[in-house]
């Protein structure tokens, strides 16, 4: 019960604001919008962007194509944990995990690996839910904005494609400033307190 | 009983209870990693350390001065067991530390994660940070385990659980602890690998993500996996399992702990032995032979015609039931004594139920016949003691039955209420004179040998009801694709007559349908089919599978009494 008055006393509701005789005549209202029209028409100050000749400066939260990045030693930093599948919410993410190749020396530190890494660009909603819940920093959004396909299935992007986003885009000096490239970002409760590094990507046994 | 006070609510337990056991009848969970219902006591992983006293008839507490092991510490009249103070809690949050300590932390790529004993406990119990400095010990994966057991050593909790189950429950002993201290691991000797036929099981006992299943192993994160309450069809003894599929592909079988049938654990054979029902040589599509098929038939070619290519939206079964239920009634009205219906032990009861009473209801004549029984050696018998020999019979633990099918007992009693008798094919083949047979397979694998081919001949109407080919299915006059143990709903009746109900977990591959559906539709019922039901109706007309009535097995199943002495209705 008690929660129940609270809730009343927190709500608090809006009143619809009563039209007086001058506003329900609506003649202010347009002579101010056509003002504003006029004032615009005749500043002398030009808006239009002439894209695709000059391109926008994107902002850089902006979200865009997805990028896998790559660890130093050039494999794909992904250890399929499949953790921006789940969060995912338009289903679009699509992980085939597969052991590491224990064989080869170029792999011994890693168990797991991606063999397929596989986003439909066309279903995505380019939310940054998989950026936000990839716990080695693997997946990012980037801020190429301009991403177009002659067909759907060219719009379907396997794990070379959105490796090569990487390579692409690494040195562009735009890098997505969400994630913090391997650094624990400030949200974290242990950043300020984490004497050492932070924990190194995949198994953390070789680093 | 014994009255027991756990965080001030006060329970009955049995006085044969541990600490754990009697909390858990509170409703209280006290965590612990080595303690386990069918193993022996070690109380080496501390995490169930609480608070245990002792109320005297006065109503005061005398409480012991140190916190015991809930595992180790049995009940009587009167303990006190508390698990919410502040020492206990403080206890769990450094038991859980230490056994973190150089837990590499690694859940985003291990296959535990999501059902894993130290996530849930250090989310329930546990703390956030770790106070270690030093650099974690780490130590290789042994991936010589077992042929289908991979440790990660780095994972393990050191519970032990592992190596008592190979000691008590298998009895092959092939898994201990090497080293000590904070060195200690597990392993096998060289050479020796843990690969006996219960071996599987260590995996579902790791409560971390030290042994994991090869099989399995980065197959699926647990979490989009879908459960179904099932029962193996691996052999008579009727092991409750979870089948775990995700997108009508089933991953795993992981056993359910049954006291009526079989215990915690499920054996290997059992466990990985699913994988047939992915075969790609399942049969999908039925279909009608060129002698059988007349205008219904070119009825469906004109259909397929009409649209282009091979997108045909019609339903295949229409035509194929009606001509397989035309065909049936004029058989039976032609010569019912020649009518044999083979039904196999794979069907579920209700299965049986519609096929019998849809035969028996056409002409009572009609022949019914249980179909060949897979035995393959003699139950196996664990644990197994030091030389690999049989145990005493009343220190049997677990048992692989050489009977490998899961339901002779109530296709049985099916046909027993119905024919009053019990055939089997191969007693029958040589004096069989049948004109129309009806084969139901389903078997896990080929079933039709060379003499019952023979013996089958090309008789006037050849109905199979399978999921495999066979000599049989390539001839018959009608083919009707049907669905395996994963794909079925009903009832199946263990050795011991046990009868527990399967749930359908996946759907039939192509435009395969599973039995029940497939006899509902045949023999005209109404509706849906729906196990219970029918399961209800079986009860009623069955006198020996009365206990059926209830509909709702629960998990566990009910007993049928006296299967076997059933007397025989003529």
């Amino acid at each position: 019960m008690s929660t129940e008055t609270k809730k009343v006393k927190t709500v608090k509701w809006g009143e619809e604001p009563k039209l007086g005789w001058k506003e329900a005549m609506y003649l202010p209202a347009i002579a101010s919008g056509l003002m504003t029209a006029l004032k615009h028409a005749f500043s002398g100050k030009t808006t239009t962007r002439q894209y695709p000749d000059v391109e926008p400066v994107i902002p850089a939260n902006y979200r865009g194509v997805h990028r896998l990045n790559r660890d130093e030693a050039g494999r794909v930093k992904c250890v399929a944990c499949y953790m921006c599948q789940t969060a995912c919410p338009a289903n679009c993410i699509e992980i085939i995990a597969a052991p590491a190749p224990k064989d080869d020396p170029h792999w011994k530190d890693r168990d797991k690996f991606p063999e397929t890494f596989t986003i439909d660009e066309l279903r995505c909603i380019y939310c940054g839910m998989c950026e936000e819940a990839c716990p080695v920093d693997a997946i990012e959004l980037t801020s190429v904005y301009d991403l177009t396909g002659m067909s759907r299935q060219e719009m379907i992007f396997d794990k070379e494609k959105l490796l090569s986003v990487f390579d692409e885009t690494v040195n562009s000096g735009r890098d997505p400033i969400r994630t913090n490239r391997g650094a624990l970002g400030p949200a974290s409760e242990e950043a300020s307190t984490a004497k050492q590094g932070p924990p190194p990507p995949g198994r953390g046994r070789h680093g | 009983m014994a009255k027991v006070i756990v965080n001030d609510v006060e329970v009955e337990a049995d006085p044969k209870d541990n600490c754990i056991l009697a909390a858990r009848k509170a409703g209280v969970e006290i965590p612990h990693y080595c303690w386990h219902e069918s193993l022996s006591v070690v109380a080496s992983c501390r995490m169930c350390l609480v608070e245990v006293g002792e109320k005297k008839p006065d109503g005061t507490i005398a409480w012991g001065p140190k916190l015991v092991p809930g595992c180790q510490t049995p009940i009587k009249e009167g303990t006190v067991i508390r698990t919410d103070s502040a020492k206990v809690k403080t206890t769990q949050q450094m038991t859980l530390e230490l056994l973190l300590l150089n837990h590499p932390l690694d859940c985003s790529i291990c296959d535990q994660a999501g059902e894993c004993y130290l996530q849930d406990y250090t989310y329930k119990y546990g703390k956030a940070q770790s106070r270690l400095d030093e650099p974690k010990l780490q130590r290789m994966d042994k991936y010589h385990i077992g042929e289908q057991i991979a440790l990660f050593t780095d994972r393990c909790v050191m519970c032990t659980r592992c190596v008592r189950f190979t000691r008590e429950i298998s009895g092959t002993a092939e898994l201990q602890v090497v080293a000590r201290g904070s060195h200690e691991e597990i392993d096998v000797f060289p050479d020796v690998p843990c690969d006996n036929k219960l071996a599987g099981n260590v995996v579902d006992l790791c409560p971390v993500g030290a042994l994991c299943s090869k099989d399995f192993l980065y197959k699926k994160r647990v979490w989009w996996l879908k459960h179904a309450e099932s029962v193996c069809t691996g052999c008579s003894t009727g092991c409750s399992i979870h089948i775990d599929q995700n997108e009508d592909k089933v991953y795993r079988l992981r056993p359910r702990e049954n006291p009526l049938a079989q215990g915690h654990f499920m054996c290997d054979e059992g466990r990985f032995g699913f994988k047939y029902i992915h075969d790609e040589r399942r049969l999908t599509r039925p279909k009608l032979s060129d002698a059988v098929s007349g205008a219904a038939n070119r009825k469906s070619h004109a259909t397929t015609t009409a649209g282009s290519g091979d997108l045909s939206f019609a339903d295949p079964w229409t035509d194929v039931l009606e001509v397989a239920r035309r065909k049936i009634k004029d058989a039976v009205k032609s010569d019912a004594r020649g009518f044999v219906a083979v039904l196999s032990p794979f069907m579920t009861v209700e299965e049986a139920y519609l096929l019998a009473s849809f035969l028996k209801g056409l002409d009572k004549r009609v022949r019914l016949v249980l179909g060949p029984v897979p035995m393959v050696g003699s139950d196996d018998k664990y644990p197994k003691g030091p030389k690999g020999e049989s145990p005493a019979e009343d220190k049997v633990r677990f048992t692989i039955r050489a009977e490998k099918c899961p339901n002779r007992l109530g296709v049985e009693a099916v046909l027993r209420h119905f024919e009053g008798q019990i055939t089997g094919l191969e007693q029958m083949m040589a004096g069989a004179n049948a004109t129309s047979w009806f084969l139901v397979g389903g078997n896990s694998e080929g079933w039709v040998t060379e003499s019952i081919d023979r013996a089958v001949g090309q008789p006037g109407l050849l109905i199979v009801q399978d999921i495999f080919p066979s000599p049989l299915s390539e001839r018959a006059d009608i083919l009707l694709p049907s669905g395996s143990f994963a794909e079925r709903e009903g009832t199946y009746v263990n050795h011991s007559g046990l009868a527990q109900a399967v749930q359908a977990a996946v759907r039939c591959p192509g435009d395969a349908r599973a039995d029940g559906r497939i006899l509902l539709e045949l023999a005209e019922r109404k509706g849906l089919f729906n196990a219970m039901a029918i399961r209800k109706e079986v009860g009623n007309a069955i006198p020996s599978l009365v206990a059926l009535t209830e509909g709702d097995l629960g998990e566990h199943g009910v007993k049928i009494g006296g299967v076997a002495r059933e007397p025989i209705h003529s």
